[in-house]
């Protein structure tokens, strides 16, 4: 799974982070989000598919192999 | 194969159907929606559609690709008009009948409108992208815009109207602006800030009639008697759950659909969204959120105990908002509704400064709003009301810290 952000229109909600915190984390300054892994192992492909399901700003894209 | 049926093809009912295609269920969904347009999303239509930063075409949930993987039978532009809950079956306004083995109601709520305003033209509500480009296409540099009712949609409004150099006047019934959910001193924050920009605010002020001039509005008549010019008006006042398909069905409507802890309003039948008034356990509340991250929560909660209703689980999360205004955005955790208290912990006062706020609701920990908060701060915050923590508690980390 390849995980890429359209970081110009995440609103900070920071539903990503609760659900996966290895994988996303927020700027401490303005909360936008930043991608820690791009490939993230096999066990965190649920909660990171989650996490582009309830973004409220539909900016988490996922290519799944 | 469970034949799913899904009303209302917005964040709610989209993400229900996406969530149930993630969860492996491979048997027909039918998404019903009354608007014509593709699933879109609401929160930019009080902001950046205002403001021209994101266009018409910008708002879409998901491309068309995203629809088209989901292999939905995506019935647009038609809305639901009945069900009967004993047949198992929707019946859609051109006369089509939907069986189904079970239902998601997730239609949403609409504006309230101001009665007896209707064709006059330069009266506005929003709700829909319609809406929003025909208040956008009003918003001229010197024109006058009064909006009724400061809730954080009037508010959105007021401040990117103001940004386009129209004179706005923000009023509202209660005596603190804005103060309704979230309490009077994060109130006073925010008309504080809309001051410093200089919308006009009037507080504890009763619209009691809109003025026309041949068709056209031309201000708005106070309880006083007086009238305040306007060029358009926005009646912000609040929402009306879309349930009146429902209203023969023999369900419990009740300013929304009635639900259980898990979401379910009747054999078969699940509420998700704006629309649902569902008991949240964590809060021991029967609530009804109007917030884009409920929504999208409560239909992934709804497909996994519609698929499997032997490992059901309570939707009990903690809701979640945001609203942008100026150069600020304030966030809130909780249930801030009906609290008992709100306790001030920081506020600078200037405009775009700070403020942290937290609420109880009887000895508990219910709810954080912040505005340029970090974070971690709010996560840290979400978590002490996440695990439902006493009020006294929370004062004895605070004073510590
Ligand atoms: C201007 C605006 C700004 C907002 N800003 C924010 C924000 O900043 N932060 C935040 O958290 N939330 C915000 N919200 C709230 C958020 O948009 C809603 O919580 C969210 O849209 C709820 O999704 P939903 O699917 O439950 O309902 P809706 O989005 O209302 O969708 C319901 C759909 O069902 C359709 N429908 C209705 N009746 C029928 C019928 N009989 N048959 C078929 N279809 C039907 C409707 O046409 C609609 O398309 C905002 C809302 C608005 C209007
Ligand atoms: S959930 Fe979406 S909007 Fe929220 S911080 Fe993560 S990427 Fe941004």
């Amino acid at each position: 799974m390849r995980v890429s952000v359209d970081a110009d229109k995440c609103v900070a909600a920071g539903q990503c982070v609760l659900l996966a915190p290895e994988v996303f984390d927020q700027r401490e300054e303005d909360g936008v989000v930043v991608l820690l892994d791009e490939s993230p192992s096999p066990e965190l492909h649920d909660p990171v598919r989650e996490s582009a399901l309830v973004c409220p700003a539909a900016v988490i894209h996922l290519a799944e192999s | 194969m469970k034949r799913v049926v899904v009303v209302g093809a917005s964040t709610g009912g989209l993400a229900t159907a996406e969530a149930l295609r993630r969860a492996g269920h491979e048997g027909p969904i039918t998404l019903v929606g009354a608007e014509p347009a593709m699933p879109y999303d609401r929160p930019p239509l009080s902001k950046q559609v205002l403001t021209g930063q994101r266009g018409p075409n910008e708002l879409a949930l998901r491309s068309s690709a995203e629809i088209d993987a989901l292999d939905l039978d995506l019935r647009l532009g038609v809305p639901a008009a009945g069900l009967d809950i004993g047949r198992r079956e929707v019946l859609l306004e051109d006369g089509i009948r939907l069986d189904y083995d079970e239902l998601v109601v997730a239609t949403g709520v609409r504006a309230r409108r101001l009665p007896g305003t209707g064709g006059i033209a330069g009266v506005h509500t929003l709700r829909t992208v319609s809406d929003a480009l025909a208040l956008k296409e009003r918003l001229r540099p010197g024109r006058r815009l009064v909006v009724v009712g400061a809730g954080f949609v009037g508010a959105e409004v007021a401040a990117a109207a103001n940004g386009l150099g129209v004179h706005v006047t923000l009023l509202e019934s209660a005596p603190v602006p804005l103060a309704a959910a979230v309490g009077d001193a994060t109130g006073r924050f925010l008309a504080a800030m809309h001051r410093d920009h200089g919308v006009g605010i009037r507080a504890d002020v009763r619209v009691t009639e809109i003025v026309q001039d041949g068709g056209q509005v031309s201000g708005v008549r106070l309880e006083d008697g007086s009238v305040l010019p306007a060029d358009d008006v926005l009646v912000a006042i609040g929402s009306v759950a879309n349930t009146e398909w429902l209203a023969d069905s023999g369900l419990a409507v009740q300013e929304g659909l009635v639900c259980d802890e898990y979401s379910a309003a009747g054999p078969g039948v699940y509420g998700v969204g704006d629309v649902a008034r569902w008991h949240n356990p964590l809060f021991d509340v029967t609530m009804r959120i109007e917030h884009r991250t409920n929504a999208a929560e409560q239909g992934l909660a709804v497909a996994r105990n519609l698929l499997c209703p032997e490992t059901r689980r309570p939707f009990a999360p903690v809701p979640y908002f945001w609203s942008d205004q100026y150069d600020v955005k304030v966030q809130a955790y909780g249930y801030l509704r009906d609290h008992d208290e709100a306790l001030v912990l920081d506020n600078t006062t200037s405009a775009s400064g700070r403020l942290l706020v937290i609420y109880r609701k009887a000895d508990r920990l219910v709810g954080v709003l912040a505005v340029g908060a970090s974070p971690k701060v709010l996560r840290a915050w979400r978590a002490l009301i996440a695990g439902s923590t006493a009020w006294t508690a929370v004062l004895n980390r605070t004073i510590a810290a």
